[in-house]
């Protein structure tokens, strides 16, 4: 073989390939994706790829050779589930819940965006809603947009029993959900430092 | 005194009572109006969102998605939910914990934590499943009192109405579904066909809270389909649909205005609201006319135009 042809065929392996990562894709069920004959479908069907850099066929390549990059790139959380990948899969791969055990172990590694934590922590959690209406300043006009058309401003949902709140909070510890937040909060603040270290240094160096 | 031909435990989710109220007036209004009782369940909760909560920790999804179908169990009654995603969440753990024994056993673990069981004995519904199977096409024609022939719509069925296909009650059907069409032009009014129908609307998945611009990218895409088509409103099953139709359709006019030509002004109309006056009901109540005078709420899109086209028929 001519070393011309050499050049291109030479895939260049991801550095972050890690064993234990693999082995958390193999658990979450994820060998499935080795039925993949890589035709496309997916990537074709995927109103996000046509305007993000999302390419659902990569990450699915991705996370079947255990590259762990697929977990850091921001291009799992341009997937809005409209499972047209999932329908429309030859090989009957469930695609979209693939990507969703793929944020799964994102989440658990630490990757997750702050406005999704934010959400996941201090209004899912704290509130039980995904979207409240409770708070006495910020959410006035919506219980007042309520009360105009004859309903009560609160709904008969958590919001009208604390009791219940505490109910689905006390669910969230023992499924493991407040420590996995917590821990997700730890490692993205010392990635954080990590980062700001790297830059200090880079910047002490340039001055020398 | 039992008059109610059928009786659901009417899940609200969060979109539909916390900022789009008119939806949960319409939905109660109509089908107490077609002789179905919906009851409150207390205390439920988020669904939670199934792209959003479930992509964080699926395990968090499953036994709070139980919880809240547990409510409905005590009731003796399903579920009724009028948001896609809370059917999704609903729909996809009812159908996950009915098929696998394991997991069911290990969320009344937890549930009996709480004092809760889940049995799995009440199927999830939609508020269309419930107008299109449980009451069907003739029972709703029979209702209708005005009929809006110069009306031309544009409908949006959202993705988890119908998708995963496995796990929904359209018997595969996914590329082409007709149900939602049918319902709308009981009314009278034309389903104008228009590109790329069935596309998402953006907001789900997480998208809408990570990157605003990419979901108003997708809305983009479908407003200018439905614009070319001509269309007069669009027509949703779904309040987060709904709210990224609307309020995104401002976000649109804002991030794409110099590539989108003529700001959008479409309005917005779930498939009760619509039902309602054609069965003769109160525009006020259905929130088809603005009532009060709060700033910064729903809709963010007049619709003003809705009723100019409908006026002379329910008058
Ligand atoms: S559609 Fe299925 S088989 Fe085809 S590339 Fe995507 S995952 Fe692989
Ligand atoms: S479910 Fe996600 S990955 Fe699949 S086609 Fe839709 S947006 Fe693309």
């Amino acid at each position: 073989m001519s070393d011309n042809v050499e050049k291109y065929i030479k895939r260049k392996v991801h550095k972050g390939m890690s064993t234990k990562i693999s082995q958390k894709f193999i658990d979450a069920g994820l060998e499935k994706i080795r039925a993949c004959i890589n035709c496309g479908t997916c990537t074709g069907s995927c109103p996000s790829g046509r305007r993000t850099a999302y390419r659902t066929r990569s990450a699915i390549r991705k996370a079947l050779t255990g590259d762990e990059s697929v977990l850091e790139d921001i291009d799992i959380w341009m997937c809005s589930t409209c499972y047209y990948c999932y329908e429309r899969c030859p090989r009957d791969i469930p695609v979209t819940d693939m990507i969703i055990k793929l944020r799964n172990i994102a989440v658990e590694e630490g990757f997750i965006l702050d406005s999704h934590f934010t959400l996941a922590s201090d209004i899912f959690y704290a509130t039980g809603h995904g979207v409240p209406a409770n708070d006495p300043e910020a959410h006035k006009q919506w219980r007042a947009l309520r009360e105009s058309y004859g309903l009560p401003p609160l709904p008969p949902t958590v919001h009208s029993y604390p009791e219940a709140v505490k109910e689905c909070q006390t669910l969230m510890n023992e499924v493991g959900f407040r420590a996995l937040l917590d821990n997700a909060a730890k490692l993205k603040a010392k990635r954080k430092a990590e980062a700001e270290k790297i830059a200090k240094e880079k910047t002490e160096e340039e001055k020398k | 005194m039992s008059e109610y031909k059928w009786r659901y435990a009417f899940f609200l989710g969060c979109v539909i009572p916390n900022r789009y109220p008119m939806i949960e007036r319409s939905i109660r209004d109509v089908f107490e109006e077609l002789g179905a009782e919906i009851l409150d369940m207390p205390g439920a909760s988020c669904c939670p969102a199934p792209g959003v909560f479930r992509a964080f920790h699926i395990p968090t999804w499953l036994v709070i998605a139980a919880r809240n179908i547990s409510i409905a169990e005590e009731l003796g009654v399903s579920p009724l939910t009028g948001c896609n995603g809370c059917y999704g969440t609903l729909r996809d753990a009812w159908y996950d914990l009915e098929h696998n024994p394991e997991e069911k056993k290990h969320v009344n673990e937890l549930l009996a934590k709480v004092g809760r069981q889940y049995k799995g004995n009440f199927e999830p519904k939609h508020v269309v499943q419930a107008l299109y199977l449980d009451m069907g096409l003739d029972y709703l024609k029979d209702h209708i009192k005005h009929k809006f022939d110069d009306l031309k719509v544009g409908v949006h069925y959202g993705c988890h109405i119908v998708k995963p296909s496995d796990k929904r009650p359209w018997h595969g059907e996914y590329e082409n579904p007709q149900f939602l069409d049918e319902i709308v032009e009981i009314t009278g009014a034309k389903s104008i066909d228009y590109k790329d129908k069935y596309m998402c609307c953006g907001a789900g998945g997480a998208v809408r809270t990570a990157v605003k611009e990419v979901a108003a990218d997708f809305t983009r895409e479908k407003l200018v389909n439905m614009r070319d088509a001509g269309v007069d409103i669009i027509i949703n099953c779904c309040p987060f649909c709904h709210l990224q139709l609307d309020l995104g359709q401002v976000e649109v006019n804002n991030f794409y205005k110099d590539i989108i030509g003529e700001p959008f002004k479409i309005p917005v109309i779930y498939i009760t609201q619509l039902l309602g006056v054609a069965m003769g009901m109160d525009p006020n109540r259905l929130g088809l006319i603005k009532n009060h005078d709060l700033k910064g709420v729903s809709p963010f899109i007049p619709i003003d135009r809705f009723l100019d086209i409908v006026k002379e028929q329910i008058i």
